[in-house]
């Protein structure tokens, strides 16, 4: 996912960074007066920790490996604005001394895993977590689901600036300047890449630390849950909000969301015949929103509507899935703090 | 054997790491043209010829500033062969894969045609050859200043240039650990390999993966308390002082200059 210099325009790459700069300085603020004199060691340490966990190959079934990026880790462990000034020092050393992301577009590599990774990560973490006891196994499961989607939100959010480029920069007769494939593409390779690959190896380090944690290191992540109830679940809201505000993107995208062909469309992309299975199946599951869009209204309205319907579907099973973990939490032993959470 | 690939190639990388650094900070010490120059100049000049890449819009631009790296980097003696394949190893081969379906996909006008079918478009051959000279420029030109400069004066640099010395204080610290982490790594990963026979598979491995990465952040975690306990004892009151003697020479004049006719030269033609 790291962008390298030349797939963004300049003009993408400067207003990348001030998307990220206030992020930064809100970090550095909060870091600084959570940690005073300590600051330099402890994000240092930290920094380079980000650094050999993106370094690590985790191995992945059939025999080849792949790379964590361990942002909502750092964050479960760190605090979220520590982890944001951690990943990004790591991104930077990554970017100036091994050539793995540009140095233009380490604004746009920080944005997509240093912030909207380890803030998106968190705060499901949180929100899945909140006021668990230390070995609860709804911790685990916060972590899983808050990595995972973390790092499908960096790959959307690098899919759309990649996406973006054609359309906005080329030459007088059309031919793309830098990345050359239009949002219709580059999205759903990378979002295909991240929901199926990626993102599972993320959730399955990011839940196995935690849980190896709270076995030997209840310590590491007692820290944030004896801090203070969480009082900013706006954040998430906020965020969430954005994602649906995005929803709009997907109607400027042409073509179908890869792998989630009609049966016409197969027949128009060339293969001729439909497979005789598909044919029996296509009328078994009664879609309630048949191609997100409700009968009989305007196309625009109806996605954005199946947007809303969606995500409070999801936001009710969640809640209820929270409900039910939470009865089964496990007294917890009192260990005392020995690192302060920044937040 | 699976469980040994697996620990090879963690071994292997970090090994990688290592050296890759290694030999920079040697050839950043060599007697060579770049070397010489003062670390702030090649910061600048780094930035000026990234801004001036992202922003050509022909190939033959980009081919030109691909020579004169080339060219600088011999005068550097950077081994050729040893910068060729730092740069084009990785980034620009994983690049070319990405804009080879592009040289079809374009419309416009028809290049090369095989067999009547599949057809090479002029904007398709444009634009894929724009992406991949874009991506080999700029990766060229950081790896060129990482091999001629040694790490403690681009923080120098970098310091000079008003980024917060809080910032600077911490990359610079980071890059000392990083190697403290990869080696306490490392040692994990060999003594694990010491102690395997036969296979593993990929989940149990995964598994003892996930206790190394927890391992080494808790190390880090108690590591930082001693190097801050280490830093109070020796006067450290929240800021990093350094010595930094930088001065510029008349070189560095001639070079910001070169750097400054070069690159208005080649953005003029940009327009033309």
């Amino acid at each position: 996912m790291h962008i390298p210099d030349g797939y963004l325009s300049p003009a993408t790459c400067g207003v990348m960074y001030a998307v990220t700069a206030p992020f930064w300085y809100r970090a550095i603020d909060r870091v600084r007066k959570a940690l005073t004199s300590r600051t330099v060691p402890v994000l240092a340490l930290f920094s380079a920790c980000s650094f050999v966990l993106m370094m690590f190959n985790v191995p992945v079934p059939g025999g080849t490996t792949a790379h964590a990026v361990g942002a909502t880790l750092l964050a479960i462990v760190l605090g979220p604005w520590a982890a944001v000034l951690g990943v990004s020092v790591a991104l930077g050393i990554q970017a100036l001394f091994f050539g793995d992301g540009g140095l233009l577009t380490f604004g746009a590599n920080c944005f997509n895993m240093a912030i909207l990774m380890p803030l998106v990560g968190y705060f499901i973490y949180k929100v899945i977590s909140s006021n668990s006891e230390v070995t609860s196994p709804r911790r685990i499961l916060g972590a899983i689901i808050g990595s995972y989607v973390g790092i499908v939100a960096a790959s959307a959010a690098a899919g759309i600036e990649l996406g973006i480029q054609p359309a906005l920069f080329h030459t007088a007769n059309g031919t793309p300047l830098y990345a050359p494939y239009g949002l219709s593409m580059a999205l759903p390779a990378m979002l295909i890449a991240h929901l199926a690959v990626a993102g599972p190896i993320e959730a399955a380090v990011t839940g196995g630390v935690v849980a190896f944690l709270q076995r030997s290191h209840p310590s590491l992540i007692k820290a944030d849950a004896t801090g203070k109830k969480e009082g900013k679940r706006w954040i998430l809201w906020g965020a969430l909000g954005v994602l649906a505000l995005a929803t709009p993107l997907g109607l400027l995208a042409s073509g179908t969301a890869w792998g989630e062909w009609g049966l016409d469309e197969l027949k128009n992309m060339g293969l001729g015949f439909i497979p005789q299975g598909l044919e029996k199946l296509a009328g078994w599951w009664p879609a309630p929103l048949p191609g997100y869009g409700f009968p009989r209204m305007g196309a625009v309205i109806g996605y954005i509507l199946s947007a809303v319907v969606g995500i409070a579907l999801i936001i009710f099973l969640l809640w209820m899935l929270g409900r039910r973990l939470s009865r089964k939490n496990l007294p917890a032993q009192q260990t005392p703090i020995q690192q302060e959470h920044i937040k | 054997m699976k469980g040994e690939g697996f620990l090879g190639k963690n071994i292997s990388s970090f090994a990688h790491a290592l050296e890759s650094v290694i030999i920079a900070e040697d050839l950043s010490r060599a007697p060579g043209l770049l070397q010489r120059l003062d670390p702030r100049v090649k910061v600048a000049t780094l930035i000026l010829f990234i801004v001036t890449v992202a922003l050509a819009r022909s190939l033959w631009i980009l081919g030109v500033i691909f020579v004169l790296i080339l060219s600088f980097s011999l005068l550097s003696k950077v081994p050729l062969g040893f910068f060729l394949k730092r740069i084009i190893l990785f980034i620009p081969i994983f690049t070319a894969v990405i804009a080879l379906p592009a040289l079809f996909i374009t419309p416009g006008v028809p290049l090369v045609s095989i067999a009547g079918r599949v057809i090479i478009t002029e904007p398709g051959a444009l634009t894929a050859g724009l992406l991949f000279l874009r991506v080999s420029d700029s990766l060229s030109f950081g790896v060129l200043l990482i091999l001629t400069t040694p790490w403690v004066n681009i923080l120098v640099a970098l310091r000079w240039f008003r980024m917060p010395s809080l910032l600077v204080d911490i990359i610079g610290m980071t890059y000392r650990y990083i190697f403290l982490l990869l080696h306490t790594a490392n040692s994990m990963f060999l003594a694990r390999r010491s102690r395997t026979i036969g296979s593993f598979s990929s989940g149990e491995n995964r598994r003892w993966l996930t206790r190394a990465l927890a391992t080494t952040m808790v190390k880090s975690q108690h590591l930082s308390e001693e190097v801050y306990l280490a830093m109070l004892a020796r006067g450290y009151q929240g800021e990093v002082r350094v010595l930094n003697a930088l001065s510029l020479k008349r070189r560095d004049f001639i070079c910001v200059a070169f750097a400054l006719l070069v690159a208005s030269l080649l953005l003029w033609s940009n327009h033309l």
